[in-house]
């Protein structure tokens, strides 16, 4: 049996990236306790659509919680109140009735907001791109099991690559750092055997391309705590780690 | 009603700062922020091991007075003797202190150095949130560590200035050498033993985070162990906090006097 709830949101309205920004504020009438978030902004925005007013841009894709795509800051914290859950699989039984929910877009210098609550997160694609795949020989297949991996490593890597690369992370940090992202990409192919032959020069050229966009870590903690994956903060010392032994092996490399 | 087509391509795409040119290779960890993060952790756990040092050292105040050599001295500037001749029939008087004194002030330069540049570098990069925001995980140690480092390196000037050099805020009775009595005339006044308490509990506060924190920066880490990280910082702390503050309250108290 559902019942409904009568909510007023304050959401960050900003028409353009260079357009200045506000909160204004929206009475969100009959929002069904099963809905999702997401959902509930459907409703908002259809209802402001029968009233011409302009819908509110917010990110979304999958709604199941693996794309990463959603993502916004709600009452001050990054994807809500629940731990490990992402904005699209909050559901409105967790407010109560008659609750103000604040909605304020990622905040980073290096993600300038596009529209209303959505932000232009391509910074993370640049640290992909420097150095976030392996290089794997084509043609046919190797056989199953060709490369053993000890269990213990293989949940280790599957832990890292649990991020969705939503900038949750990032937008809760108050650096504005990039580390908890970076690392657990580092680490999901650093601990694997098929990502050693490329280990410190993507390590070395990830960092790098992190620290031209984003802050540095002083080690808040407030990244994993966001995080609606729980990528653990070991996986930031694991990479710092890595770094320096980068920075080593890439010299002798580069003398020979 | 208009809705956005493409998306404007902006900052987004563009770094924030250029890649530097990468010095020769010891040089170039100092160019990154992890690099930086690593002589930070370095060199504060070379100035917390200073600091504990010099806690335990002090703790000879409450030692008092002591036969040496047939007479009455104070154990404490028997103490700050003996750092003058740390290694004395192998070197010569000051040597090592003054060797130890120097590694101490590079490390400090370092660790401000590498504070002031990543702050830079981390204020440039976030964008405040307009709304309220709640923090989960950061605490009062971590998030005051900008303002208790300037604190205890302001609280290291007037220290330096009240007890070492003897000028300043120096009582008009310091006599270099005389460490006791110039602990106990200094901190007699109401105002400066309030002041060192105060900083002491800055510098507890700062280390408090800087250890835990100094740990993760290194890379040391195994989850298996990681809870001893929290434990090392608190307990680390709290001996500091504890034996520091004690002096103060301790000459206040007439329990250390001439």
């Amino acid at each position: 049996m559902s019942t409904e709830l009568n909510l007023t949101l304050q959401v960050w309205r900003q028409a353009a990236p260079d357009a200045p920004g506000s909160f204004v504020t929206y009475e969100a009438k009959n929002i069904p306790d099963d809905s999702s978030f997401l959902e509930m902004l459907d409703i908002v925005n259809e209802g402001l659509i029968d009233n011409d007013v302009e819908p509110i841009e917010f990110p979304h894709d999958c709604r199941e919680g693996i794309c990463g795509t959603c993502g916004v800051m709600i009452n001050g914290r990054a994807h809500g109140q629940e731990r490990a859950t992402a904005t699209c699989q909050l559901h409105m039984r967790k407010f109560s009735d008659g609750d103000t929910i604040a909605i304020e877009p990622w905040r980073a210098a290096a993600f300038p907001v596009i529209k209303d609550l959505i932000v232009d997160r391509s910074p993370m694609d640049k640290i992909i791109q420097a150095g976030g795949y392996i290089t794997a020989p084509t043609g046919t297949g190797g056989d199953a099991n060709d490369t053993l991996i000890p269990k213990e490593v293989a949940e280790s890597a599957m832990d890292a690559a649990a991020c969705i690369g939503c900038g949750a992370c990032i937008a809760a940090c108050p650096n504005s750092a990039g580390q908890l992202f970076t690392s657990a990409k580092l680490w999901h192919l650093n601990s694997l055997p098929q990502g050693q032959p490329e280990r410190f020069t993507r390590t070395e050229s990830m960092v790098d391309t992190m620290e031209q966009f984003f802050g540095a870590c002083t080690n808040h903690g407030e990244c994993a705590e966001a995080c609606p994956k729980e990528i653990s903060l070991d996986f930031i010392a694991y990479m710092n780690g890595d770094y320096i032994k980068a920075k080593i092996k890439n010299r002798s490399r580069s003398s020979q | 009603m208009s809705l956005p087509t493409t998306t404007p391509r902006n900052s987004g795409d563009l770094p924030m700062r250029d890649k530097p040119r990468q010095l020769p290779f010891p040089l170039s960890i100092y160019q990154s922020a992890v690099g930086k993060k690593w002589v930070m952790a370095i060199t504060g756990f070379i100035l917390v091991g200073f600091v504990l040092a010099h806690m335990i050292g002090n703790l000879k105040l409450y030692l008092g007075l002591v036969e040496h050599n047939g007479a009455l001295a104070y154990d404490t500037d028997l103490y700050a003797e003996a750092l003058r001749e740390l290694l004395v029939p192998i070197m010569p008087r000051l040597v090592v202190l003054w060797i130890l004194r120097i590694g101490l002030l590079g490390a400090l330069l370092l660790h401000i150095h590498s504070a002031y540049t990543l702050s830079r570098m981390s204020l440039a990069s976030d964008f405040k949130y307009q709304g309220k925001r709640d923090f989960l995980a950061a605490n009062f140690a971590s998030r005051s560590m900008r303002v208790t480092g300037p604190i205890v390196a302001l609280y290291l000037v007037f220290h330096l200035a009240d007890l070492t050099l003897g000028f300043g805020i120096a009582t008009g009775e310091f006599v270099r050498g005389d460490v006791y009595a110039n602990v106990v005339y200094s901190l007699g006044r109401p105002v400066v033993a309030i002041g060192y308490i105060i900083a002491n509990i800055a510098v507890a506060i700062h280390i408090y985070h800087g250890i835990w924190s100094a740990f993760q920066s290194l890379g040391i880490n195994n989850p298996k162990y990681n809870y001893l990280r929290r434990l090392a910082a608190k307990a680390v702390a709290g001996i500091i906090l504890v034996g520091n503050v004690s002096f103060p309250i301790a000459v206040l108290a007439n329990i250390i006097s001439l």
